[in-house]
C-alpha cells in the first residue's frame, strides 16, 4: 500500500521534473515552466508549486504569486471542453452579453462557478482574440466559432454533449 | 545550411521553381479565415485534384513537369468576407468560398483562367471585381506591412527572400555603422506604432550609446487591446519581417539576444514566429558570424500568460524575468536598464515590420506617404458596426470619414443594413484611447491630431458604433476591462478604476446625480496625473473623453434617469402596448410594489412613479404586450 501511494508520487512529480530539467531548473524561466506544468495537468496543484518553488530555490510565495497573477493559470482543474467567450470590444458592441447569458442557463453555471460538476465544461472570457472581422466568437479549446448567435451557440454545446454521450456509450 | 547565406542565389532558385507553376491558388490561412472553414476548402481542393489527376503541389520543388500550387497566406483583411481564395497569376480574388465551390474554380479558374462570377465580390453598384484590387475596401488602401501578407506563404523563408526579403539586413550589417542605422530610421520619422508614438530612432540611439557587454531587443506582440488585432495578423502573414526588423535593430544598438513575447491567445501567431526563427537560424540568416561579419543574434520565442499591463515595456521585461507582470517607474528608461539589468529595446511588432523597409529604400522615401510629424502607413483593425470590417492600412493623414465610408462601406445598424445616417462614434485607441465624432469626420489622423482632442492612436484598434450604442455602457466596458487588469501595484490605479467603474454603474443603474459626473471627472484626472504606468495614466481616457464629447448622453443619464439609446435596463420604464393587451391581470399579480392598475379585459397602466424597473412584468406577460419602454 505504502509502496502504491510512492510510486503514485513519483509518476505525478516524473512529468514536472522533465520540464524542469528542459528549463535547467532557471528561475527566470518560471513563467513557461508553469504554462507547461499546466498543459500536462490542466491546472497548477498545490504541491506540484511548492516542488518548483523547492527545485527554483525560490520561496512559493513567488511561484504563487505569479501563477495567482496571470489570468491563463488556473489553481483548480479545468473541464475536458475550455469554452471562451470573447469580449473584446468588437465582440462586445456586437453582442457577447447574450452568448454568455445562454451558456450560463444551458450548463447552470452560476455567477462565479465557471466549471461544470462533470468536470465536463469551464465558461471563460477573454478580452481579446483578436478575430474582430468576425465578431461575436467562441472557442472551444482550439476551434474558432464565427458569427455567433445564442441559438448557435446553444447548438455547439448540444453537439459536444451529443458527442461525449456517444463516445461513454461505447466506452460501456 | 548553415554557410553564409546567399540571397541574390536564394531569390533565384525561388523564381526558377516558380517558373514550373501554371496557376497559383493562395487560401488565406489568418485567424478568421480559419475559423471560417478554410481548412476544409484546402483539403477539398486536394481532394478534387485527386479525383480529376490534377497536379497539385503545396510545396514549391523541382517537379518533372509543370503544376499548379496551393498554399496558404496570413491575414488578408477582409476577414468578414471570409473564407477567401485568390488564383495567380490572374490575380481572380473568391469570397465566401464553401467546399461545395471548389470543383467549379478548379474546372474553370484553376484549369482555364475563367473567373467564377458567383463567387466574386459584388459592389454596392451590384457589378462584381475581379480582383481585390477593384474592391472599394483594398482599393482605398496604402499597403506597405500588410503588402505581403496574405501574398507569400509566411512558412516559406524564400518566397520572403524572393521579395527582396532580408536584403535591408545584409546592407545594414555589412554596409552601415550602428550610427548609421539609428540616424537612418531617426530621419525617416519613424514612431512607435505600439501607441506612445515615441520616435523609434531616438529610442535606439539612446540604447546605442549605452556602455554594456550585453544588450536585448525585444519585440512586443502582447497585442492586449480589445478589438485590436494588426500584430496578430503581421506575425501570422508575414513573420519574417519581424525578424528582420530584430535583427537590423540588434545591429544597431549591438545586441546579441533578442526576444518576441507573444500573447498566447495567439497560437497561430506563437507557431509561425517560432518556426520563423528555427528556418531563419537554419538558414545562417540568424546565429553566428551572420552574412560574414562576425555579429551574432538569438531570437527566443516567450508566449505570455494573460495579463494586459504586460504590453507595458517594463512589466513586459517583469515577466520575461520570470516575475509578476508588474511595471517599474522611468527613469531608468529601458534603454538604460531593462532586461536583467541590461540596455534593451522594446519595440512593437508592426514598428520593426517597418525597418526593412526604410532601410531598403531610404528614409526620404518612407517620408513620402503620412504627415510631416506623423510619416508612413499605419494599421488599424475596423470593426464594430461597419459593412467591411477586417485589417487596413492607410497613410496617416487619412481621414476618418475616407476610412469608415470609402473602405469600410459605411455604418450599419443593428440589423445589419446600412443606415446612412447611423453613425454616432469611433473608439480608437482602445481602453487607453478615446471616442471620435461626427464632428471629427473630416480630421486627418495622426498621433498629435488625435492627442489634441484627449484621444489616441494606440494600438490601431477602430470600433465603429452605431447610434443605438449607448456611450456610458462602452465608457463602462472600457473601465470594468482596465479595473480587472490593473496589476495592484499603485494605489491610483488599482483604486481609482474601481470607484470610477462603481459610479459609472450607479449611471447605467439610475442612482447617480449630476454630482456624479463632475467626481468621475476629477477622479479621471488625479489617475492620469498619479498613477505610475501607462496603463493607469492613460484607464480614464475613454471616461474623460465621453464627458467632453458626449456630455449631453451622459447628462440625460444622470439628470432624467433616461438612456437615449435604451441599452441601460435600469433606466427604462415598462410600457403596455394598448393594442396588445387583453386586460388579463397578470401583470399586476407579478409586479412587487403594486405599480400596475387596470380593469379586467381593458388595457393596464403602469405608474411610472412607483415602477421600480424590475421587468417582471415584462416576463410575465404572455402576449408580448409589454415593451422595454423608453
Amino acid at each position: 500500500m505504502h509502496n502504491d501511494t510512492h510510486v503514485a508520487a513519483v509518476r505525478k512529480f516524473a512529468a514536472v521534473c522533465a520540464i524542469l530539467e528542459k528549463y535547467e531548473y532557471k528561475p527566470e524561466k518560471l513563467v513557461p515552466i508553469l504554462q507547461q506544468v499546466q498543459e500536462e495537468y490542466r491546472y497548477l496543484p498545490e504541491d506540484v508549486m511548492a516542488y518548483i518553488a523547492t527545485a527554483l530555490r525560490i520561496s512559493p510565495a513567488r511561484v504563487y504569486g505569479v501563477a495567482t497573477f496571470y489570468s491563463h493559470f488556473a489553481l483548480e482543474p479545468k473541464g475536458k471542453y475550455v469554452i471562451k467567450v470573447c469580449d473584446g470590444t468588437a465582440c462586445h458592441v456586437k453582442g457577447s452579453n447574450p452568448l454568455l447569458t445562454e451558456i450560463r442557463n444551458k450548463l447552470s453555471l452560476g455567477a462565479k462557478q465557471h466549471t461544470t460538476s462533470d468536470l465536463l465544461f469551464t465558461l471563460e472570457t477573454v478580452s481579446c482574440l483578436g478575430a474582430c472581422g468576425i465578431a461575436p466568437v467562441v472557442v472551444v479549446n482550439e476551434e474558432v466559432h464565427s458569427l455567433m448567435t445564442p441559438g448557435k451557440t446553444a447548438a455547439m454545446i448540444d453537439a459536444i454533449i451529443g458527442k461525449e454521450k456517444v463516445e461513454d456509450e461505447q466506452h460501456a | 545550411m548553415n554557410s553564409m547565406p546567399d540571397l541574390k542565389n536564394i531569390a533565384s532558385e525561388f523564381s526558377e521553381l516558380y517558373s514550373q507553376v501554371n496557376r497559383r491558388v493562395i487560401i488565406c490561412a489568418g485567424t478568421g479565415c480559419m475559423a471560417n472553414g478554410a481548412q476544409k476548402i484546402k483539403n477539398e481542393f486536394l481532394h478534387i485534384a485527386n479525383l480529376t489527376g490534377l497536379k497539385f503541389e503545396t510545396e514549391l520543388r523541382k517537379e518533372e513537369e509543370r503544376f499548379d500550387l496551393l498554399t496558404g497566406s496570413g491575414c488578408q483583411g477582409f476577414c468578414q468576407m471570409g473564407p477567401l481564395v485568390t488564383v495567380e497569376p490572374e490575380g481572380i480574388f473568391y469570397i465566401k468560398v464553401k467546399p461545395e465551390d471548389v470543383a467549379e474554380i478548379v474546372a474553370e479558374t484553376v484549369m482555364h483562367g475563367r473567373p467564377v462570377e458567383r463567387l466574386l465580390y459584388h459592389n454596392t453598384a451590384g457589378k462584381p471585381c475581379k480582383t481585390a484590387e477593384n474592391i472599394n475596401f483594398y482599393k482605398k488602401q496604402t499597403r506597405r506591412v500588410l503588402k505581403d501578407c496574405g501574398n507569400i506563404n509566411p512558412e516559406d523563408i524564400r518566397e520572403y527572400i524572393h521579395r527582396g526579403g532580408y536584403s535591408a539586413a545584409e546592407k545594414a550589417l555589412k554596409e552601415m555603422s550602428p550610427v548609421d542605422v539609428c540616424d537612418e530610421i531617426l530621419n525617416s520619422g519613424l514612431r512607435g506604432r505600439g501607441g506612445g508614438g515615441f520616435p523609434t530612432g531616438r529610442k535606439w540611439a539612446l540604447a546605442q550609446s549605452q556602455k554594456s557587454d550585453k544588450k536585448y531587443i525585444i519585440c512586443n506582440g502582447d497585442e492586449g487591446d480589445p478589438g485590436a488585432f494588426m500584430d496578430r495578423s503581421v506575425m501570422e502573414g508575414n513573420p519574417h519581417s519581424v525578424i528582420e526588423g530584430m535583427l537590423i535593430a540588434a545591429h544597431a544598438i549591438g545586441a546579441d539576444e533578442g526576444y518576441v513575447y507573444v500573447r498566447l491567445e495567439y497560437p497561430l501567431a506563437v507557431k509561425r514566429i517560432k518556426k520563423a526563427v528555427e528556418v531563419a537560424l537554419e538558414y545562417g540568416i540568424l546565429g553566428d558570424n551572420i552574412f560574414g561579419t562576425g555579429k551574432s543574434f538569438r531570437v527566443n520565442v516567450m508566449e505570455g500568460a494573460g495579463a494586459f499591463v504586460c504590453g507595458e515595456e517594463t512589466a513586459l521585461i517583469s515577466s520575461i524575468e520570470g516575475k509578476r507582470g508588474m511595471p517599474n517607474p522611468k527613469p531608468p528608461f529601458p534603454a538604460q536598464s531593462g532586461l536583467f539589468g541590461k540596455p534593451t529595446i522594446i519595440n512593437n511588432v508592426e514598428t520593426l515590420a517597418m525597418v526593412p523597409g526604410i532601410i531598403r529604400n531610404g528614409a526620404a522615401e518612407f517620408r513620402q506617404t503620412g504627415t510631416k510629424d506623423s510619416p508612413g502607413t499605419k494599421t488599424f483593425a475596423l470593426t464594430g458596426h461597419v459593412v467591411n470590417t477586417g485589417l487596413i492600412e492607410v497613410p496617416f493623414g487619412t481621414t476618418l470619414r475616407e476610412i469608415i465610408f470609402d473602405i469600410g462601406g459605411g455604418v450599419i445598424g443593428n440589423d445589419g443594413e446600412i443606415d446612412p445616417d447611423g453613425f454616432k462614434a469611433v473608439q480608437i485607441g482602445g481602453p487607453s484611447g478615446g471616442c471620435l465624432t461626427a464632428a471629427h469626420l473630416d480630421l486627418p489622423l495622426s498621433f498629435d491630431s488625435l492627442r489634441s482632442i484627449g484621444a489616441m492612436v494606440g494600438s490601431g484598434g477602430l470600433v465603429v458604433m452605431n447610434r443605438s450604442t449607448c456611450m456610458v455602457r462602452i465608457a463602462k466596458y472600457f473601465m470594468e476591462f482596465t479595473q480587472n487588469e490593473s496589476c495592484g501595484k499603485c494605489v491610483p490605479c488599482r483604486e481609482g478604476t474601481r470607484q470610477m467603474l462603481s459610479l459609472l454603474e450607479d449611471i447605467t443603474e439610475g442612482k447617480a446625480d449630476e454630482h456624479t459626473l463632475e467626481i468621475l471627472d476629477q477622479l479621471g484626472k488625479a489617475i492620469t496625473k498619479a498613477s505610475l504606468c501607462g496603463l493607469g495614466k492613460t484607464a480614464p481616457n475613454p471616461v474623460l473623453s465621453l464627458l467632453t464629447l458626449f456630455r449631453e448622453e451622459m447628462e440625460i443619464h444622470v439628470t432624467q434617469q433616461r438612456c437615449p439609446a435604451k441599452e441601460c435596463k435600469a433606466l427604462l420604464t415598462p410600457v403596455v402596448l394598448e393594442e396588445k393587451c387583453k386586460g388579463c391581470g397578470l401583470c399586476i399579480k407579478k409586479c412587487p410594489v403594486g405599480a400596475i392598475s387596470g380593469e379586467k379585459k381593458q388595457p393596464h397602466f403602469i405608474n411610472e412613479e412607483l415602477c421600480i424597473k424590475c421587468g417582471a412584468c415584462i416576463e410575465a406577460c404572455r402576449l408580448d404586450a409589454i415593451s422595454e419602454g423608453v
